[in-house]
């Protein structure tokens, strides 16, 4: 809702204070242009009275699911579930879920990083381990949508026993 | 089921290994949704993990995999920590973390400076990173070929420059030519004064008349030294030099940029395991944005992984071959490579003897006859045709043999590849060949004075430029025209007229292997041109330059990506790796040129030398006797063959340490993947054990 931070913001609405940015800067790999360009772009997905306060407003998963990036993307649902924070578990992003999100997928992350999320993102089921139903989902999810497109039951057995 | 899949996630977290990657990660718990959990487990590990802090190296907030709030509780329990170092440390820590701030700015800024950024990203975008990878390629080899201009020209054409405009008080010593007989010296390129304006284009397309007298070609430099101040510039060394800093140039600059695509190669090689577990973990391309473009990666996606099913399966049937069978397909593999070779040879006999034939007929000076002209432009450029025409026939014709020869799909790409580069390259070297079975054509006493026939070259590396310039010219012309004459009318067929022979003809698909050897063959002619023709890096950038916008407006209006993903030659390694042949291919003949081949007494820089080479032996004899004693030393066996026992022994040792290591990876591997399945058993068997 509004009211507390507002009181934090500089300016204009589209600028971030220097401090907060520091933080950003020193939080995640991203540069301070990318943060800037990453604000823009998540207060273009808010309705425009909420606007003024992107810091406490949480998207709702099917606004973030229109960014071109995600749009395409096979692994979109899972994206959303791993990096929200949100208590009542309806995968809606805050503005720093998305800064953790563009964080991790950007050059610089570690490798460590990114194998630990993309671990995350394959597990399905979250139970920590990647076992044959994890690796069957996931491999429709690489072939496409739709029921021509999978693998037939024979294949995705010799892929499975592959790995 | 439920409680048997939660006991295993629970007892997953108690085990060492988990608890310490959560140690070295720091302290705050991860979030996770929560099992039944035993909290007294945790609430040991967490108080392990409190001792155990003291001695950890510090990890920087940003690498911990947690959410935004965590990592600031850990940057603020960090801090706190800091606050009992002492002074010297603070201050190490505070400035360390300044300086890194200052690099990434500095990092951040120059990262706009980078050439088309945006369009090479929009490419990533809608095309994938294949497709993006040819064009990142094309501007390495933009900036390779500015900065190789850069260097001839600030050393052999800028102090000519700076000399006859007389700044800084120089002046230009002209070669007077001694103990060379006069005969050779004779050197008349026709420049008439008043022409029709044709003949400038003509001239223009061929390298010969005004053309031929600029700073373009290797006659324009006959120059000995230039005298700037008081100092010498001693410019046919410099010439010589130049040559040899921009080969080394390329290659180093190649072999840095291969260095990780080979550590790549190396670890990854075709263990069926690795290349499954990339395709399934690492097969999406998350840089893509367009529906389309995601429908088509899918497609290929499952394509490629069928592909790879199918290959298993058919080693497997090629590992249970008979012997008859395998007699049969041997034998019939070897018919198919004679062919291959027989079709070889006849290109290449056929560039032989068009070269000849050009070169014989376009030296008859026929002026002021605009047929004869014409004539005239086509037979100088035949070679140039006749190779683009073998070019495009080679890869045609070997893509329908491979199909006989029944190897696994893989090897059939990788063999028709190889095959494609052979013809490519080897067409110009064969040109250069005939070239200079005319150039040394000596019977009947024809170069008894000068080494080379002078009659007909006087100035024989200004031709051997004209026709890398030609080559170069048409290269361009050729693909310009494809673009506009063959992928815009025919995506205009495609898509307005509907009948069934159109349509199976189908859309242009962006073949990535093809245009990235185009681009390899233009790169190693600019390479063998530029010793005889110090400008053509300038023209090969602009050619460059152009093609990348062409390319991708053709990419963008006509484009259909290869619905088969050629896995070898998306790689940029692989470009990387032809791309190095092809500068290797390049040093034979420059070398032959400058070492073997008499100079040509009429122009040039080495005119009152033998070869061009001996412009050093020449050079080094004027130092102090000292030096010259060491440089010859260098250069005589009893150094030149320990020194190459010695590296022979060093390349032995590497290539044994990195198969060792290989071995160790492999047997690792192996360890992981039983201690994992060890792992999951003993589990299960804890949570029997738990139930009953």
């Amino acid at each position: 809702g509004t009211g507390g931070g507002s009181g934090a913001m500089g300016g204009s609405a589209s600028l971030i204070p220097r401090d907060l940015l520091g933080e950003y800067q020193e939080l995640t790999f991203l540069s301070k242009q990318e943060i800037l360009l990453a604000y823009k772009r998540f207060s273009e997905l808010l309705p425009k009275e909420e606007r003024e306060n992107a810091w406490s407003a949480r998207v709702p998963k099917s606004q973030i699911l229109t960014l071109p990036e995600l749009r395409a993307n096979p692994f979109q649902h899972r994206i959303c579930h791993v990096f929200s924070t949100s208590e009542t578990r309806d995968d809606s992003m805050s503005f720093e879920d998305f800064l953790d999100m563009l964080s991790v997928f950007s050059d610089s992350a570690t490798s460590d990083i990114k194998s630990h999320y993309a671990f995350r993102i394959f597990d399905f089921d979250d139970d920590g381990t990647l076992d044959r139903k994890d690796l069957e989902q996931l491999v429709n999810c690489l072939t496409g949508q739709g029921e021509e497109s999978r693998l037939s039951s024979a294949e995705m057995e010799q892929l499975i026993q592959n790995v | 089921e439920e409680p048997h899949g939660a006991a295993p996630v629970d007892f997953l977290q108690e085990l060492p290994s988990c608890q310490s990657a959560r140690r070295r990660r720091g302290g705050t718990q991860e979030r996770r949704p929560a099992p039944l959990g035993t909290a007294g487990s945790r609430g040991a590990a967490a108080r392990a993990m409190l001792q155990e802090r003291s001695e950890l190296p510090e990890r920087p907030a940003r690498e911990h995999p947690m959410c935004m709030a965590e990592k600031r509780r850990t940057r603020g329990s960090q801090q706190a920590d800091a606050e009992h170092l002492s002074r010297w440390k603070k201050w190490r820590r505070t400035s360390s973390k300044s300086l890194k701030k200052a690099l990434s700015e500095v990092k951040g800024l120059s990262s706009h400076l980078v050439l088309w950024r945006h369009d090479i990203h929009s490419i990533e975008g809608k095309f994938g990173t294949g497709i993006q990878s040819y064009f990142s390629f094309l501007r390495f080899l933009v900036l390779l070929n500015f900065i190789i201009f850069i260097l001839m020209f600030s050393f052999v054409t800028l102090p000519i420059v700076i000399s006859k405009y007389g700044i800084f008080n120089s002046t230009i010593a002209y070669i007077s030519p001694k103990n060379i007989e006069a005969i050779c010296t004779i050197y008349e390129p026709s420049n008439k004064g008043l022409v029709y304006f044709y003949t400038y284009l003509k001239d223009l397309l061929s390298g010969t008349g005004f053309l031929e007298v600029t700073s373009l070609f290797y006659g324009y430099y006959s120059i000995d030294a230039v005298w700037i101040s008081v100092t010498r510039y001693n410019l046919p060394l410099a010439y010589l030099l130049a040559t040899f800093a921009y080969l080394a140039l390329s290659f180093l600059w190649i072999i840095k940029r291969s260095v990780e695509g080979f550590k790549h190669n190396l670890v990854h090689d075709a263990d069926p395991f690795q290349s499954y577990c990339n395709k399934v973990f690492a097969g999406w391309d998350f840089c893509i944005t367009d529906p389309n473009a995601a429908r088509l990666k899918h497609r290929s996606l499952k394509y490629e992984l069928q592909t790879d099913l199918q290959e298993e399966k058919l080693k497997q049937k090629i590992a249970e071959r008979r012997m008859e069978e395998k007699l049969r397909i041997y034998s019939l593999r070897i018919f198919i490579n004679i062919i291959v070779i027989a079709i070889l040879s006849g290109c290449f006999y056929s560039i032989y003897r068009v070269t000849v034939f050009s070169q014989e007929n376009s030296n008859v000076s026929i002026r002021n006859d605009t047929r004869t002209d014409l004539v005239n432009l086509l037979v100088q450029y035949l070679p140039s045709m006749v190779i683009t025409l073998a070019n495009f026939i080679g890869p045609l014709i070997f893509s329908f043999l491979i199909r006989f020869e029944d190897y696994t799909p893989a090897f059939e790409i990788k063999m028709t590849l190889l095959r494609c580069v052979f013809v490519r390259l080897a067409s110009i070297a064969v040109l250069l060949f005939s070239l200079w079975s005319q150039i040394s054509d000596c019977g009947s006493d024809k170069c008894k004075p000068c080494g080379y026939n002078y009659k007909v070259y006087p100035c024989w590396e200004s031709d051997v430029g004209q026709e890398m310039y030609k080559l170069m010219i048409f290269d361009f012309i050729v693909i310009l025209a494809v673009a506009l004459f063959l992928d815009f009318p025919r995506k205009l067929l495609v898509t307005h007229c509907s009948c069934k022979l159109v349509q199976w003809f189908g859309h242009k698909e962006f073949e990535i292997s093809d245009n990235v050897l185009e681009i390899i063959y233009g790169q190693t002619i600019c390479w063998i041109g530029t010793f005889f023709s110090p400008l053509l890096p300038a023209i090969a950038t602009i050619k460059y330059f152009i093609i990348f916008y062409v390319k991708k407006i053709v990419l963008i209006h006509t484009r259909k990506p290869a619905a088969r993903p050629i896995r070898a030659s998306s790689s940029n390694f692989f470009f990387l790796v032809v791309l190095l042949i092809g500068l290797l291919l390049a040093f034979i003949p420059l070398g032959l040129s400058i070492a073997r081949i008499p100079s040509s007494k009429a122009c040039g820089p080495f005119r009152n030398f033998n070869t061009s080479w001996e412009v050093i032996p020449d050079t080094i004899l004027q130092f102090p006797t000292g030096l010259q004693q060491i440089l010859f030393g260098m250069a005589s066996e009893a150094f030149a063959v320990p020194f190459f026992v010695i590296l022979c022994i060093i390349m032995f040792y590497v290539i044994a340490l990195a198969r060792a290591h290989k071995r160790l990876v492999e047997q690792l591997r192996e360890q992981l993947v039983l201690g994992g399945r060890d792992k999951m058993f003993l589990i299960r068997k804890i949570a029997e054990a738990q139930r009953h």
